[in-house]
């Protein structure tokens, strides 16, 4: 059996996720975009950094304002760490090998996530002192802390450098979340074949073992009842419109056409399934339940979908409506 | 319906908006479910366990939510589990959460739903192009707006009758202050000029984009029985899936949707949905979808659907108000919709229902919820009286 073709594939929001953070959060990192760390004091008497909007062990509110809040360090020790021997480019805080430690900050019960800058592994201890390194441009994020570096004995915490705030600038709502996954997504085995067969011009089917329905694409399965549809069957590349909708929202894809378009459910000559596909060589205002179609290939075939570009109108009479009822 | 009783004693929810951006997704969840213990006269100390539901984590970005949302909902030290059927996902969460009061299992089961659509866009999040998948991407309208035209055509129906169901529910949010969209000046006109997105669906005939949550407190009878307010009881509750293609497969008026009816209302004791229940909540984002599932849940003959809406039956002065809330129409936080459908069901036969409270007389009311390409189904009877032993 040839081999399954495989893809790889990014998962990516464009622009990146645009993350409200809610009061709490928000006032924690308005005060590092002002250069300073703020915590919570809980009701029992615990200081959680960074804050939360409720007590993570009772579930209580914590009050955006009040006497509650505390500013802590800068200066804080290291709980634990993990070295971060290569650094990939952008998925890490420096481009350079660094720990990520827990840390805790002077005053605080809790301790937060962040990167320490030391140079090797042997420079970095738990209990060991540090300090944050603010950036000059901050802009309400925990990445305003570049990192934290070795703070030695009797040394004071560098404070932040002065920043000439934005007009109009107010507390921190929100922040962007770039998310990306990247993986690689393998079509399987009637998949692969149903690809292969449209390089050559063909569209390949497959027998459902236990009924005689014809099912193409296939995707391996019966889906009624899981059984694998090993018997293939070639499907005509001619067919008819179910049913449709014509499209008037632009770009709703780079791949979707200029508007207006139809996007119609197609059931092919010798097929039991439905399958949607692009209606082209009629004015949109033309296309019909029951209009006879047929694929419109691409001058070079390939295995992949761009291979049928659009379907087109026959020119034969309409099938009937008791024609493909059973199939809405 | 087998096992124990199960009342649902406390309902909260956000009002729905396009964009909540005052609060993070805890805030969003924390402000339904504190609703919901207040109106149970409940404490996040007094709660068993914990069934949170959304939509896809592509929505908002946030891989497995229900963990860092763990201790914003009360639930450190305790069970806390995610259920996840797409679009359906608010009915199936409830109906889980219910199970494990009818096991047996626990006596006070908060349940929460949400969806903060604005962290992304829900078109983007429903038609992420896929390697190997047919490339025609025509957004979840471009998905139902064809079985639309399949249902006109089976059932010979006036292409206005969408337009009316759109101009009904937006009329009846208006009674609904947590409604996203509150439009006073709707009439069928300002629908059929509306733009012309997927036809034959127009604009209005479609829902919004909401950021929004639902929460329930679910107790046992025990429980139920103790607390002072009023109490929904659980009458029957059923899912079914089924695929999403399959040969000579029903798309307009699935055999899943048609089964889990049958099954939900045989627990319930309903023999005509249309004269048994006093209302119902319905799973409704695209107008023509009332007169479609009305056929579906059996409240008329499969082709009557739109002479039942037509009729105004379904209007909130009719004899069976469909979505007196106002519906998927008029909110659609996705994950919490479902959910909202069932909790708007309970608080119909809480008479809790404000404004928008229907005349009770049986005292039964449907919430249902369906998701994917109408793959899954989720639907449950609840009732102001104990289910007849």
């Amino acid at each position: 059996m040839a081999e399954t073709f495989t893809a790889h594939h990014v998962l990516e929001y464009p622009g990146g996720y645009t993350r409200s953070v809610g009061p709490v959060i928000g006032r924690f990192l308005t005060a590092l975009r002002d250069g300073r760390i703020e915590g919570v004091r809980l009701a029992d008497g615990r200081v959680l950094v960074p804050p939360t909007e409720y007590d993570p062990v009772t579930s209580q509110d914590v009050a955006p304002e009040g006497d509650h809040w505390v500013t802590l360090g800068p200066a804080g020790r290291v709980e634990t760490w993990t070295w971060v021997r290569e650094p990939r480019p952008g998925k890490h805080p420096l481009d350079r090998p660094f720990a990520f430690a827990l840390i805790r900050p002077d005053g605080a019960d809790t301790a937060m996530l962040h990167a320490v800058d030391c140079g090797s592994p042997d420079a970095i201890t738990v209990g060991m002192r540090v300090a944050p390194r603010w950036r000059a441009e901050r802009r309400g994020h925990v990445t305003d802390i570049e990192a934290w570096v070795p703070l030695a004995d009797g040394e004071e915490p560098q404070p932040a450098p002065l920043r000439v705030p934005a007009e109009d600038e107010g507390p921190v709502t929100g922040i962007v979340s770039p998310v990306r996954l990247e993986y690689d997504v393998t079509a399987g085995e009637a998949t692969t074949r149903y690809l292969r067969g449209l390089a050559e011009g063909r569209i390949v089917g497959a027998r459902a073992p236990s009924s005689d329905d014809v099912y193409a694409a296939s995707r391996g399965t019966d889906p009624r009842t899981g059984e694998p549809t090993t018997v293939e069957v070639e499907v005509r590349d001619t067919g008819v419109v179910t049913t449709f909708c014509v499209v008037n929202i632009p770009g709703l894809s780079e791949l979707a056409p200029e508007i207006p378009y139809v996007s119609a459910q197609i059931l092919l000559d010798g097929a039991d399934n439905t399958f949607f596909g692009l209606i082209r060589g009629i004015p949109v205002d033309e296309v019909r339940m029951g209009l006879r179609v047929r694929a419109k290939w691409a001058d070079e075939l390939k295995p992949d979908h761009t291979s049928i570009e659009w379907w087109e109108p026959t020119g034969e009479p309409d099938a009937p409506y008791e024609h493909y009822k059973d199939y809405l | 319906m087998a096992g124990k009783l199960v009342g649902v004693v406390g309902v909260g929810q956000t009002k729905h908006r396009a964009a909540n951006k005052e609060v993070s997704i805890a805030g969003l969840v924390r402000t339904a479910a504190k609703e919901a213990l207040d109106d149970a006269g409940m404490t996040w100390a007094d709660i068993d366990a914990v069934v949170i539901g959304k939509a896809p984590d592509m929505f908002e970005g946030v891989a497995m939510p229900e963990l860092y949302l763990a201790d914003a909902l009360g639930a450190a030290g305790k069970p806390m589990m995610r259920v996840h059927t797409a679009g359906s996902v608010g009915g199936s969460t409830s109906i889980v959460a219910a199970k494990l009061v009818a096991a047996g299992v626990h006596e006070r089961v908060l349940t929460v739903a949400f969806e903060k659509q604005s962290e992304s866009n829900a078109t983007w999040g429903l038609s992420v192009p896929m390697p190997f998948a047919p490339p025609l991407v025509a957004g979840a309208g471009g998905y139902f707006a064809p079985l639309i035209r399949a249902y006109i055509a089976r059932a010979k129906a006036p292409r206005h009758v969408g337009h009316l169901v759109a101009v009904k529910d937006r009329l009846a949010a208006l009674r609904n202050p947590k409604a996203h969209l509150h439009m006073p000046d709707i009439d069928l006109k300002t629908v059929e000029e509306s733009l012309l997105l997927w036809d034959p669906l127009r604009y209005l005939d479609t829902c919004p984009s909401s950021d929004g949550a639902m929460a329930m407190v679910l107790a046992s009878e025990r429980v139920a029985d103790e607390l002072p307010g009023p109490v929904a009881w659980v009458h029957g509750m059923a899912m079914r899936s089924e695929p999403t293609m399959f040969a000579r497969r029903d798309q307009v008026n699935p055999q899943a949707g048609r089964d889990c009816a049958k099954d939900v209302y045989a627990q319930a004791g309903i023999r005509d949905p249309r004269a048994d229940l006093d209302c119902a909540e319905v799973y409704v984002p695209f107008s023509w979808y009332e007169p479609m599932w009305l056929e579906n849940l059996g409240f008329c003959a499969e082709g009557d659907g739109w002479k039942l809406t037509e009729s105004g039956a379904t209007a909130p002065d009719g004899d069976i108000p469909w979505n007196p809330s106002g519906g998927v129409l008029s909110s659609n936080p996705i994950g919490a919709s479902g959910m909202v459908r069932f909790g708007e069901a309970a608080q119909q036969v809480r008479e809790r229902a404000g404004d928008y409270q229907v005349p009770l007389r049986t005292g039964k009311a449907l919430g249902h919820a369906y998701g994917g390409g109408s793959q899954f189904f989720s639907m449950w009877v609840v009732g102001r009286d104990k289910p007849a032993a």
